[in-house]
This record gives structure tokens, C-alpha cells and sequence, in this order.
């Protein structure tokens, strides 16, 4: 489908390897301008009374403090050095999903090989930081306690599984949403087309596919925000492997 | 059978488990309403909760769809 397509704008190659600036990287550099100078704009003068852009800040900053404190668990420091990491993909999954609704742009999260590459960052950072701070002990993960002896390789071999399985449904959950979304709300406009070329007083049955395409809207941009929610969640569940393991 | 009609077949069949996701949804819903009823005060915790385990059940859904649409579409 036509609004799912790479096109090329900047051609640009190196050793073979295609490194073009695509519509895809437009609109990812717009989502990134417009969340950097928001956020600055909106921090820059801190009044004691805030304005709007404030407000929406701060409740920001707030909605993912309190994700990780109630996720990742442990205190101060610790939970708070995560910060960052999962501010970062919030905002980067949440300005994509919405740009998207934005009629004829592109939307950039939904391509795999973009919420392929988020959900393999937050893979190998639990992995690196896991092992980086238990050092062997942090595949005691893949142990959990009070197993009977005979039943422990067949959880251990789950374990491995869901733990390896982790990037793949991370990243399809996202990319499935938006492909899928945009692809119903078309569908259903194509529905729209079909009874206004019928002829007669067909085209009132228009008016059905219209109506239930708004609802599908106000429907999209909640979902919209619910998966850029979901991808923090997740993220957090999963950094907070690294924070302390029993033994 | 022509491969045209087994592929829409196909297509049809990879929407099955939307009877499962379905039922599943059904549960978390008639759940999240019982919860909300017995205990209006914990509205706000069981919002966050909800939203969660409905996104992640809804996507076994898009799942389906997507598989449905690649074997349909896809040549």
C-alpha cells in the first residue's frame, strides 16, 4: 500500500551499503525536532505558576518517573539511571504513532525494521547490564526457585524461550498495531467508495463507513498512545531483571 | 483445489484464534467491570492495569490479522 512505502529522497551510499535519507528518516527527524524543542521550550522558562507547555512537561517527566518506580522497582539511583533509556523510546514511539495520524505523512513505527531496532536495544541493554552487574549469576534468571529436579530442564528451556522471544514480540506487537490500523480504517474507506459508485440513492450507505471510520480515529489515536505505554512497560519489566536477582 | 481458493482458505483459518482472543477479551473486561464495582476506589490503579492487559491481548489479535492479510495479499 501506497502509504506504507519507502521512497528515496536523498540518495546515499556507502560500500554498497544503502544509507539513503528516505521519507522514513523525514519524519523521524521531525518527530525528534519537534519532542527536542518542545521539551526545551517548555523547560526553558520554569515559572512558579506553569503555563500549558509546562504542565504537559512536567505531567510527562511524572507519568514516566512513576512507571519506573512502580516497574523496575528498587530506589533512588538505582531505578532512576533507567530514566533516560525509557524516556527516550517513549517519546520516540509515541511522536511516531501519532505523526502517523496525520493524514498523508508516514509513520515510521510502523516498519519492523524500526521497532525491530528499539526492541534489540532494550534486549542487549538488559543483557549487557545484566551480566555487567551479576557477572555468571545473572542467568540464574533462567532458574526460577522451588522447581522439583525432574520438571527443572523443561522450565529452564521455557525460560530461554520467552527470554530470547522477548525483541521479536516487542517489536512485531508495535509494528503489527500500526500496519494493521491504518490498513482497517482504508479498508473500511474503501467500503465508503464502493457504495458511492453505485449509483441511485446508494450513496446514503456512505454515510454508515464514514461514521464508523471517525469512531475508528478517536479509536486509533487511543491506541496510538496505549502501545507507545505498553513498549515503556515492557521495557521497564524487562530492565528490572537487571536490578536484583534472588538466590 | 486452486491454489487462489486454498490461499483465501488459508486466510480464513489464521482468523480462528480471534474466537480464543475474543473470549479472552471478554474475561479482562467482565474482570476490570466486577473489580470496579465491588471497589470504586481503586478506579485509578485498575485503569493502568487494564490498559495494559488489554493492549497486550488486543495485539494477539493484530497478530491474527497480520498473518491473515500476508497469506491473503502477499504473492
Amino acid at each position: 500500500m501506497h502509504q506504507f512505502q519507502i521512497a528515496t529522497l536523498i540518495p546515499f551510499e556507502i560500500g554498497g551499503v544503502d544509507l539513503s535519507f528516505t521519507n522514513s528518516s523525514l519524519w523521524m527527524l521531525i518527530g525528534a525536532v519537534l519532542s527536542i524543542v518542545g521539551l526545551t521550550i517548555a523547560s526553558e522558562r520554569k515559572a512558579m505558576i506553569p503555563g500549558r507547555l509546562q504542565v504537559g512537561a512536567e505531567g510527562l517527566y511524572h507519568f514516566i518517573e512513576n512507571l519506573i518506580s512502580e516497574n523496575v522497582g528498587g530506589h533512588g539511583a538505582t531505578a532512576k539511571q533507567y530514566f533516560p533509556l525509557v524516556f527516550t523510546l517513549f517519546v520516540m514511539v509515541l511522536v511516531g504513532n501519532f505523526l502517523g495520524m496525520i493524514p498523508y505523512s508516514f509513520t515510521y513505527t510502523s516498519h519492523l525494521a524500526v521497532t525491530a531496532g528499539l526492541a534489540l536495544l532494550v534486549f542487549f541493554t538488559v543483557l549487557i547490564i545484566g551480566i555487567a552487574r551479576h557477572g555468571f549469576h545473572f542467568f540464574s534468571l533462567f532458574v526460577p526457585p522451588g522447581v522439583p529436579m525432574w520438571l527443572l530442564w523443561l522450565v529452564v528451556l521455557i525460560e530461554i524461550v520467552s527470554f530470547i522471544s522477548r525483541p521479536i514480540t516487542l517489536s512485531v506487537r508495535l509494528f503489527a498495531n500500526m500496519v494493521a490500523g491504518h490498513v482497517l480504517m482504508k479498508v473500511i474507506a474503501g467500503f465508503a467508495i464502493m457504495f458511492a459508485t453505485m449509483g441511485g440513492v446508494a450513496w446514503l450507505g456512505t454515510l454508515l463507513p464514514v461514521a464508523f471510520n471517525i469512531v475508528m480515529i478517536g479509536f486509533e489515536f487511543f491506541i496510538a498512545f496505549i502501545q507507545a505505554y505498553v513498549f515503556a512497560v515492557l521495557t521497564c519489566i524487562y530492565l528490572k531483571d537487571t536490578m536484583e536477582i534472588e538466590h | 483445489m486452486e491454489t487462489e481458493a486454498v490461499r483465501l482458505l488459508a486466510g480464513a483459518i489464521a482468523l480462528l484464534p480471534l474466537a480464543g482472543i475474543g473470549i479472552g477479551l471478554g474475561n479482562i473486561f467482565a474482570a476490570y467491570n466486577e473489580a470496579i464495582g465491588r471497589n470504586p476506589g481503586a478506579a485509578d490503579l485498575l485503569n493502568k492495569k487494564f490498559m495494559f492487559t488489554f493492549a497486550v491481548t488486543e495485539a494477539l489479535g493484530i497478530f491474527a490479522l497480520l498473518i491473515a492479510f500476508y497469506l491473503v495479499f502477499a504473492k
